[in-house]
């Protein structure tokens, strides 16, 4: 079994604790304190930031030092043989993506476009944008990468399945996987390096590729001159250094990101998976500040990037008077293949 | 052309009479398990008045006669398991009143539950009835004739106790008015304050008379409706779930199931909760009381709540079309279930004997119970799906159902819509007083045995 490349004395030397004092949704006194918290994680024992944690991704951004402070947390938590949502709900996770043969691979040459296991995805990724690989798709709970397993504290089930996934694009024969969904990029890229798993082929982040095809398709891009507020999911805390790309598509359509409270390091998580984990409570509070800080901005859309973070705040935004969009079907109406939102 | 043939001819018309084999070929047999029996006749009156003409005519001639809405009970109600007639309603069909203050609409007794919806929601879209989980051509009187539940059974009980009034023809041929409606216009009441006669029809699965027009109790149609799902994998816990989840009083309809596959459901029991409201804030605040009378269960893990998201859209379909699909996991498209009433209480026990029977016999189940008026009682379904090209697998289903009847009754429940040998052994576990009360009735009101024969059949 793989073991997570952890180094304890970056975290006893550390002289921030940025991994637990940017939380949000742990407060502590000052440094003195969340560093003795983080060491008690470090070496084993019991803390509070076991049994608060909402599993937002985040500190694996906050910490600078490289240290995946949020795997280790995980790690630790199923030590204890701890449940952070329902066990039921723990085991319909695991249950629910556990590979069957199932899967879906259309015309895989060098490059396939993971959907992992998310069907939305494979609508997203048609038309000009997609034109010279919609029909390499793969898509299947054999495709799927497992990081959502971190959320129930399940790394066994990451570690355990990771490699299987790995093997079977490697098995495609291709050499770059095109990847529409932010937590297969990152776990290829972040989970995937934190415990020392190859991967033999080049992940490609599909921003990356959005990018170059509107650059490509410039000439077809009609500015869609509106205001938007955007999503950040919390898997993108993996792969904080592709957080500008947003930005870059945006501008290029022709819309625009007001600076608002909850963006960028500061962002709120979508709070379905805190609603499972933390209750309703908390989830309410943070979609309620979320949206409201949207609609101070006067955004008219809600840009998504991740299909879960869609399906848990389409309706929230809509019943609110924002326009529910992936990033992928802005770019479609910009280059005029799809009609425009209404909310 | 023989006489019976004739006489129909002349009551109904020709267009309203086959004797053609392809034709008895269909009205033989339902969806279930049990075999085909064809009738002699099938006949699809108009009026009230060819009903009685028909009934007479049986009732003259001793001939057996079925009365069928969609024929979809599963258990082979309307199988004329004796020949004679099959009296198709599903031509009368009309909704003749909507009384929207006193919420009651009155339909022919042929009325399906998808025209009555349709019609309510063009008309009166802030009035619904309480529509069951069954294709919606399935009729609202065959309905509550097995006393058959819907989407609002945990709030107003069985769908038989939102009758207002019945016109019932006699297997004597008389018309008789049952309720309020036997004193005047109004379709208000089924009985009380007078005593209360449509026990003497409802639940005896057309076997003492034919129900030609009935009022029906309407309820006011939410402007929302909201679903959540609670996920528990201790079985053990599903009867004080479901305790704390009634005590709220504010619940739309709770199911309860539990299934092996797709893999995402193994091991899992789940209660979903539909709520409806008018505001976003009235919806919003029943939300926060369902999850708040969960809590010690998300506290220690045993329970959660399930993002239904994703499904949404499915769960609140009224009915549900995703339930037919369970007939067609094992292909062939053959699913029939045995659904006691039973205390909740007993939940763990039929949950464990479903999963036994399953196992023992080979073949594929589902459960799910609806609570019905708060909780009082519930409607446990022992479903099981067969491919219909394959007998040995009819054969199994077959005898693992008969084996979940046997259960239910030695576990104090009571069938729901037994087919005829359930009944039989549902009659031979009754109290002889009771037994020798409903032959009573039976002899009574039909003294030629035509009704329905085979169906509630003392001797």
């Amino acid at each position: 079994m793989y073991k997570l490349k952890f180094n304890e004395k970056v975290c006893a030397t550390c002289p921030s604790s940025d991994c637990l004092l940017k939380c949000q949704y742990m407060t502590f006194s000052g440094h003195k304190e969340a560093h003795a918290e983080i060491m008690k994680v470090v070496r084993g024992k019991d803390s509070r930031v076991l049994h608060e944690c909402t599993t937002c991704y985040a500190c694996e951004e906050y910490c600078k030092r490289g240290n995946h402070p949020y795997y280790l947390i995980c790690e630790r938590r199923e030590e204890k043989g701890m449940f952070t949502a329902a066990r039921p709900i723990t085991n319909q996770w695991i249950n629910m993506t556990e590979m069957q043969g199932k899967f879906l691979v259309g015309d895989v040459k060098d490059k396939a476009l993971s959907c992992c296991y998310i069907a939305e995805l494979g609508d997203l990724g048609t038309g000009e944008i997609f034109k010279d690989v919609a029909a390499a798709g793969a898509f299947g709970t054999e495709f799927m990468c497992p990081a959502v397993h971190t959320h129930f504290a399940r790394m066994s089930v990451v570690k355990e399945r990771l490699p299987l996934v790995i093997d079977n694009f490697r098995r495609l024969g291709v050499k770059e996987v095109i990847c529409l969904h932010d937590e297969c990029y990152g776990t290829f890229t972040s989970i995937a390096s934190a415990y020392g798993i190859e991967v033999p082929f080049k992940p490609v982040y599909y921003m990356d590729f959005l990018l170059q095809r509107m650059k490509e398709l410039r000439g077809k891009i009609k500015p869609l001159n509106i205001t938007a507020a955007y999503q950040r999911p919390c898997s993108n805390r993996l792969i904080p250094d592709k957080l500008p790309l947003v930005k870059k598509i945006l501008n290029l359509i022709g819309v625009k990101l007001p600076r608002r409270v909850y963006q960028d390091e500061n962002c709120l998580c979508c709070a379905e998976i805190v609603r499972s984990i933390s209750g309703y409570k908390l989830a309410d509070d943070l979609q309620k500040r979320n949206i409201d800080d949207m609609l101070a901005v006067g955004a008219e859309y809600c840009v998504f990037n991740c299909p879960a973070c869609q399906s848990s705040l389409s309706e929230k935004v809509s019943k609110r008077g924002l326009k529910p969009v992936h990033i992928i079907d802005l770019c479609k109406m910009a280059i005029g293949e799809k009609e425009r939102k209404v909310a | 052309m023989n006489d019976i043939l004739k006489s129909l001819i002349d009551i109904v018309g020709d267009k309203g009479v086959s004797n053609a084999p392809e034709e008895l070929w269909f009205y033989a047999r339902d969806p279930g398990v049990l075999s085909p029996h064809n009738p002699d006749y099938v006949v699809a009156p108009k009026t009230t008045e060819q009903v009685q003409k028909i009934v007479q005519l049986a009732n003259r001639e001793k001939i057996p006669i079925v009365p069928m809405g969609n024929g979809m009970a599963l258990t082979g109600l309307v199988i004329p398991l004796k020949g004679g007639i099959v009296l198709d309603m599903k031509r009368m069909n009309k909704i003749l009143e909507v009384n929207e203050k006193a919420r009651y609409a009155v339909v022919e007794g042929g009325t399906s539950q998808g025209v009555l919806k349709a019609y309510l929601q063009e008309h009166y879209p802030h009035l619904r009835h309480s529509i069951p989980d069954a294709p919606p051509t399935t009729t609202i009187a065959a309905n509550v004739a097995l006393h058959g539940q819907g989407r609002l059974t945990n709030q107003y009980g069985f769908n038989s106790d939102m009758v207002t009034g019945m016109e019932i023809v006699l297997p004597t041929g008389e018309i008789c008015l049952i309720g309020s409606p036997s004193l005047g216009p109004y379709w208000f009441s089924k009985g009380p304050t007078l005593p209360d006669l449509s026990g003497l029809f409802l639940g005896w699965l057309g076997a003492t008379g034919v129900i030609t027009k009935m009022g029906l109790r309407l309820y006011p149609n939410k402007k929302i409706r909201e679903v959540e799902m609670f996920v528990t994998d201790k079985v053990e816990l599903v009867p004080e779930i479901l305790y704390k989840l009634t005590h709220l009083e504010i619940l739309e309809d709770v199911n309860v199931w539990f299934q092996p596959k797709p893999l995402m459901f193994v091991g899992n029991f789940h209660v979903t909760i539909y709520f409806n409201g008018d505001t976003e804030e009235e919806i919003e605040f029943k939300r926060k009381m369902i999850w708040d009378s969960l809590q010690e269960f998300i506290d220690s893990k045993d329970g959660g709540f399930m993002n239904v998201q994703y499904m949404k859209g499915m769960l609140l379909q009224m009915p549900q079309r995703g339930i037919a699909d369970f007939a067609d996991v094992p292909k062939g498209g053959g699913f029939e279930y045995s659904g006691p009433i039973t205390i909740i209480e007993h939940f763990p026990q039929y949950a464990a004997k479903v999963v036994e029977l399953a196992k023992r016999y080979d073949i594929l189940y589902a459960s799910s119970a609806r609570l019905i008026s708060g909780g009082h009682c519930m409607m446990f379904s022992i479903s099981f799906a067969f491919n219909r090209s394959n007998p040995g697998m009819m054969k199994r289903v077959k005898e693992a159902l008969d084996e979940a009847t046997t259960f239910a009754l030695e576990m104090g429940g009571i069938p729901w819509k037994p087919n005829f040998m359930e009944q039989k052994m549902t009659m031979k576990k009754m109290d002889p007083n009771a037994l020798n009360l409903l032959q009573m009735i039976k002899k009574n009101l039909d003294p030629e045995g035509i009704m329905n024969p085979g169906n509630w059949e003392v001797n």
